[in-house]
């Protein structure tokens, strides 16, 4: 009796190859719709930080509306009502294209207040030297202000990618077949749940160790570039 | 007949309810070099600052040659490449080394080419000293040596007139000599500026003209050896007394005769 429970307390190698390929399959596609999501915040985030930052009246109160609502809601409700709720007033999407618009709403609502901290971080009187210098205000901020927002940004920038990867898993409530979808139904159908978890633990490590270390290694070459050290 | 290159007519300047300049006037000729002196808080970077339209002014004209500076107009960016402004803080751009520094607006705004800018950068550098800190970063530098570098920026930029905020302020004794000194020479040369300083004995080498400035007004204008040596006004002298009471030992006992 102790011995078999020993034994079963054991991972079952077998086990694990033989879902291997399900869940590299569910890997991929958390990766195409996590870092299209991701990519799409970005684009959000960018406008809206520079939306604020300009103060263009109207949408800038459009803007901190929608931050606050994205940031303030959790992303399994906001796929829950573009997956639904949209469909009920005529427009629906494939469970993929609802991923990456809730990823990357969500994302930009964060990618937004990164940027934006990143911009407000650079001093006032840099502005201002390079305008003595004569430069325009676009000049300014392409050669002096977004270059010093960027590397001021990077840590919570890379920071709100690992989150927004992580994020993914709750795809499955939307019926995207994800690591965490993979796995629930595996464990759902065959109970070999130690093995499906630790599985679901590795490729999500795989997935996310990689942007952690790229990310700080970007945050140390930035800061050598924008700061000689 | 003075050939005036920058005049200042009823100038008006206030935050809110704080009137920090009224109805300034100036005028500058070309070749000459104006010290303000005054306490802090008496406008003088303000005063600065409006002129290169980092201000909105609340009343009056301040002009270039005639060309009126208005930060909401369009051809600012144009007149500011003839002000070169340098600040007591240095602003050096972190993100780039001492050479893009100097090169970045000549090159960007003024569209002048590449290896006359980068030429015109290195014998700048060279004359204040500093050619072996072409490739490094600013942080890597002293307050001194950025201070000379932000010196060498704005002349890069061939401006008409140099704006010099308290450039010493932040910088450690030893270092104050070698920033002066590059000031000094550039007044040799002959060039327009307006210095704001605390240094008293500077202000007496570089100037034509000296302005003593408190709480907006100009208390007293004269060339240095008069205003230092025997200013008019209670005010000034009283300034004076405080900042020069042991550098300039015979200076005082000669006010304390007086008073």
């Amino acid at each position: 009796m102790l011995r078999r429970l020993e034994r079963s307390d054991r991972l079952n190698w077998s086990v694990i190859e033989k879902y291997l390929p399900l869940y590299e399959k569910a890997t991929v596609l958390t990766l195409k719709i996590g870092w299209l999501g991701v990519l799409f915040s970005v684009a959000i985030g960018l406008a809206v930080s520079l939306i604020v930052h300009y103060r263009i009246p109207v949408l800038r109160q459009t803007a901190k509306i929608y931050i606050e609502i994205f940031r303030n809601t959790p992303l399994l409700i906001q796929l829950f009502f573009i997956y639904f709720g949209l469909p009920k007033i005529g427009v629906s999407f494939s469970p993929e294209f609802c991923g990456v618009l809730g990823l990357g709403l969500l994302g930009g609502s964060y990618m937004a207040e990164t940027f934006r901290s990143g911009i407000e971080a650079v001093d006032k009187i840099q502005y201002e030297t390079a305008l003595s210098l004569g430069m325009s205000k676009a000049q300014v901020m392409f050669h002096i202000v977004l270059p010093q927002a960027i590397t001021y940004s990077t840590p919570a920038f890379v920071a709100n990618i690992i989150f927004l990867l992580k994020e993914t898993s709750v795809f499955s409530a939307i019926s995207l077949m994800d690591l965490m979808f993979t796995a629930k139904d595996l464990i759902g159908l065959y109970y070999k749940t130690a093995e499906c978890l630790v599985m679901l633990v590795v490729f999500y490590l795989l997935i996310l160790l990689p942007v952690s270390v790229i990310g700080s290694v970007v945050e140390r070459r930035l800061s050598y570039a924008s700061f000689g050290d | 007949m003075a050939d005036k290159l920058l005049t200042i007519e009823h100038l008006k300047k206030s935050y809110g309810d704080n009137l920090i300049l009224k109805d300034f006037n100036l005028t500058v000729n070309r070749g000459e070099v104006v010290v303000i002196i005054g306490p802090s808080g008496c406008g003088k970077s303000t005063l600065l600052r409006c002129i290169n339209g980092l201000e909105e002014i609340q009343g009056g004209e301040i002009k270039l040659y005639g060309e009126k500076i208005d930060r909401n107009k369009k051809n600012i960016a144009e007149i500011r490449q003839k002000i070169g402004m340098v600040f007591q803080s240095y602003e050096l751009f972190p993100h780039k080394t001492v050479l893009q520094n100097i090169i970045l607006a000549p090159i960007k705004v003024q569209k002048r080419s590449k290896s006359d800018v980068i030429k015109e950068a290195e014998y700048l550098l060279e004359k204040v000293g500093l050619s072996d800190k072409r490739d490094v970063y600013p942080r890597q530098l002293s307050g001194g040596q950025k201070q000379r570098v932000a010196i060498v920026r704005a002349l890069c930029m061939h401006p008409e007139i140099m704006l010099f905020d308290e450039v010493t302020a932040a910088l450690d004794p030893e270092m104050v000599r070698e920033v002066l000194d590059t000031i000094l020479e550039l007044a040799k040369q002959g060039r327009t500026m307006i210095v704001v300083t605390h240094e008293m004995s500077f202000a007496r080498a570089v100037s034509d003209r000296v302005l003593f400035l408190d709480k907006g007004e100009i208390i007293e204008e004269d060339i240095p050896e008069r205003i230092f040596d025997n200013p008019k006004t209670e005010r000034a002298r009283r300034f004076f007394n405080t900042f020069e009471y042991d550098a300039v030992k015979n200076h005082t006992d000669t006010l304390n005769r007086k008073v």
